[in-house]
């Protein structure tokens, strides 16, 4: 198992005194390929270290750090506009993972980067909410046929959009899994147990909810760049709803209401190995009997640490490896296989889209 | 060490197995690649800068390879360069013979992406006796071509493309890479300066043919001297005209900054102060020049800005 550098610094902050200089730039290429610099920066600060690294490590945090928080603005201002297009409906409306952890200050979004608002709607509603935003001045990025109807059919979300002015991705989900999914949580279940954000119409998913999306998002996505953010959301997440009285009590049966006990085995497994998340035991001991296969376990055990984290210099065979096998996992769990060979076949003949930008005008 | 030390064959040993890590002021820019020519031409042109040692740690990463396409047969016919920030590509690969001018775009891109621990405007600066001379221009306003001229006249090159403004004090930090002209300006400024070392000229890149300047050597050895800005110069260059400085409003000057900046928004608070108590200081004018010679007489007898109260 390797041990990454990066997983060094999140895990204990100070050890990254201590690191050469050498260490310190594959930490800081490990950081800026997986979107970490920013949260590392957050972490260092936050261990009273930051001021104690090689200035030239500091800027790079730092700088990184000032683009999240302008990411930040942006998002909570493009929250406020969805808000507002979306008030002449009654559509209960919940935001997720980055904008949701923003809009009620939880520690997951300090130093955290992202680009896009994730809203779940009821599904019966969502043609309401798409002629809306469309009327209000949201487009859909892709107009392609295939995509369409690829979001549509089989996805859990309409095609992205963003509006015309504003460069914000929005992606508006009817739930958390995709319904060609093996795992169909029931999104009734999130509304119901939804909390709504002071003086808004807006609401955000229960303390458990918000963390098995999290779960559910890990190996369910097929954005292996994310897995590692994924993670360091649980990691922070739990620690942070650790404090709310009953959490930890009902998360493992709340994973087993919604379907998603797997997933939240894996998510805990990953976070505790790899970022010391602190777990309770009747938790690990209920979790154990929702465990797969002792050969399913090792196997994962190898392909999750190796694809998370790019070694050293940057990306290693053995990840390119893991995450191409962890891949096949996730489009194997995403849809049927007749339906998976349709797609597969699809993107490889498909002819591919003229890909924007020669060399920048600066 | 200086870059102009390293003998060739270990340079372009170097660079294909670890990387060069060239010390270029602000930046420590590490350069990973196999073209034995892309090589030559670097160390032409950074003869002056210092490399740091082995194993340390860069600011930038960037590896040029050949990308070997369909079947290999890029390896061999229609050679091309490819640019990887990390191990991402930001661009398209290009013919081999654009490796230079991709990689200083590039290493623009790397810090126009990644930087803020400065306020970064697109502009030239210059500097005489501790003094700065900013000149911000759209591309194709004559801004390099200003810049290479005066460089070589008794002007010290803090850059070409890049004011880095520190927000702690409103200094100027240098950056000085070598100065990028294009099409008609390169001879202009080989009749200007017969001395100056060139790379060989690129053609039909999508900015026409392109020539780097080497950065004088006195403008590198002080490549961590800062500069307080007092003049902000809009230069446009306009055939035949009698060159002219015209006052600018401080408030116009303000938004075509902030317009050419890279990195004003995403400063927030710090991106507004930083360039508001840079302009108070600072004369600001729009100038049209068609001279040369004119214009470095016009710039040198510039007063200094009367001290805020």
């Amino acid at each position: 198992m390797s041990d990454a550098l990066l997983l060094r610094a999140l895990r204990k902050p100070e050890s990254m005194r201590r690191f050469a200089p050498a260490d310190w730039d594959v930490m800081l290429r490990q950081a800026r390929n997986t979107g970490h610099l920013a949260r590392l920066c957050v972490v260092a600060r936050g261990a009273g270290i930051l001021d104690t690294l090689p200035t030239r490590l500091r800027e790079r945090l730092e700088s990184e750090y000032a683009a999240v928080a302008q990411q930040h603005r942006l998002i909570r201002w493009e929250v406020t506009r969805v808000r507002r297009a979306l008030a002449r409906t009654t559509v209960p409306l919940i935001l997720l993972k980055g904008a949701a952890y923003l809009l009620t200050d939880l520690p997951a979004a300090r130093g955290r980067q992202f680009s896009d608002v994730d809203l779940l709607v009821p599904r019966d509603r969502l043609p309401e909410v798409e002629d809306v935003l469309l009327d209000e001045g949201w487009q859909f990025t892709t107009l392609n046929d295939y995509d369409q109807r690829f979001y549509r059919d089989w996805s859990h979300e309409l095609p992205p959009m963003a509006h015309k002015d504003r460069q914000i991705i929005l992606d508006v989900h009817h739930n958390i899994l995709p319904p060609t999914s093996r795992l169909r949580p029931d999104p009734r279940l999130l509304f119901e147990a939804a909390r709504r954000l002071p003086d808004s119409s807006l609401s955000v998913l229960a303390p458990t909810d918000m963390v098995l999306h999290t779960v559910c998002h890990l190996l369910q996505s097929g954005e292996l760049d994310h897995c590692l953010r994924d993670l360091s959301d649980l990691d922070v997440l739990t620690r942070h709803f650790a404090t709310e009285v009953g959490f930890w009590r009902a998360l493992v049966p709340r994973a087993a209401a919604l379907g998603v006990a797997r997933p939240l085995y894996y998510g805990m497994r990953f976070a505790n190995r790899l970022l010391d998340t602190p777990i309770p035991e009747e938790v690990i001991r209920d979790l154990e009997r929702v465990a797969p296969p002792r050969a399913v376990r090792v196997a994962m055990d190898f392909l999750v640490t190796e694809a998370l984290v790019p070694g050293h210099p940057v990306f290693s065979r053995r990840m390119r490896l893991a995450r191409g096998l962890l891949s096949i996992r996730y489009h194997w769990l995403r849809m049927p296989p007749p339906l998976l060979i349709r797609h597969l076949l699809h993107k490889a003949f498909a002819r591919r889209e003229p890909v924007a930008g020669g060399p920048a005008a600066v | 060490m200086k870059l102009g030390d390293l003998a060739p064959l270990d340079l372009a040993e170097r660079m294909k197995r670890q990387g060069l890590d060239l010390d270029t002021g602000p930046f420590v820019v590490r350069i990973t690649t196999p073209i034995a020519n892309l090589a030559n031409e670097l160390r032409a042109l950074y003869c002056d800068f210092t490399l740091e040692a082995e194993g340390g740690l860069a600011d930038f990463h960037l590896a040029v390879r050949h990308p070997a396409g369909p079947l290999g047969v890029r390896r061999y016919w229609r050679r091309q360069a490819k640019v990887y920030v990390d191990e991402t590509p930001p661009f398209e690969p290009l013919p081999i013979d654009m490796a230079v001018p991709m990689l200083e775009w590039s290493i623009n891109w790397c810090a126009a992406t990644q930087v803020n621990q400065y306020l970064m405007i697109h502009a030239a600066v210059l500097e005489r006796h501790g003094h700065a001379l900013v000149l911000p221009g759209v591309t194709g306003a004559g801004k390099s071509t200003l810049c290479a001229a005066l460089a070589h006249r008794g002007w010290r090159l803090l850059s070409d493309e890049f004011a880095l403004i520190q927000p702690a004090d409103g200094q100027i930090a240098p950056w000085p890479r070598p100065i990028s002209l294009k099409n008609l300006s390169v001879d202009v400024i080989r009749r200007w300066a017969p001395d100056a070392y060139m790379s060989p000229p690129v053609q039909n890149t999508t900015k026409g043919t392109v020539v780097h300047v080497r950065p004088p050597a006195e403008s590198v050895r002080r490549a961590r001297d800062r500069a307080t800005p007092a003049w902000i110069v809009f230069p446009t260059y306009e055939q035949g005209t009698a060159n002219r400085l015209t006052p600018l409003p401080k408030a116009r000057a303000f938004f075509r900054l902030a317009g050419c900046s890279f990195n004003y928004e995403t400063l927030g608070i710090q991106g507004f102060q930083t360039l508001s108590r840079m302009i108070e200081r600072c004369d600001v004018f729009e100038f049209a020049y068609s001279s040369l010679e004119d214009a470095l007489r016009l710039l040198v007898a510039l007063p200094l800005p009367a001290p805020l109260p």
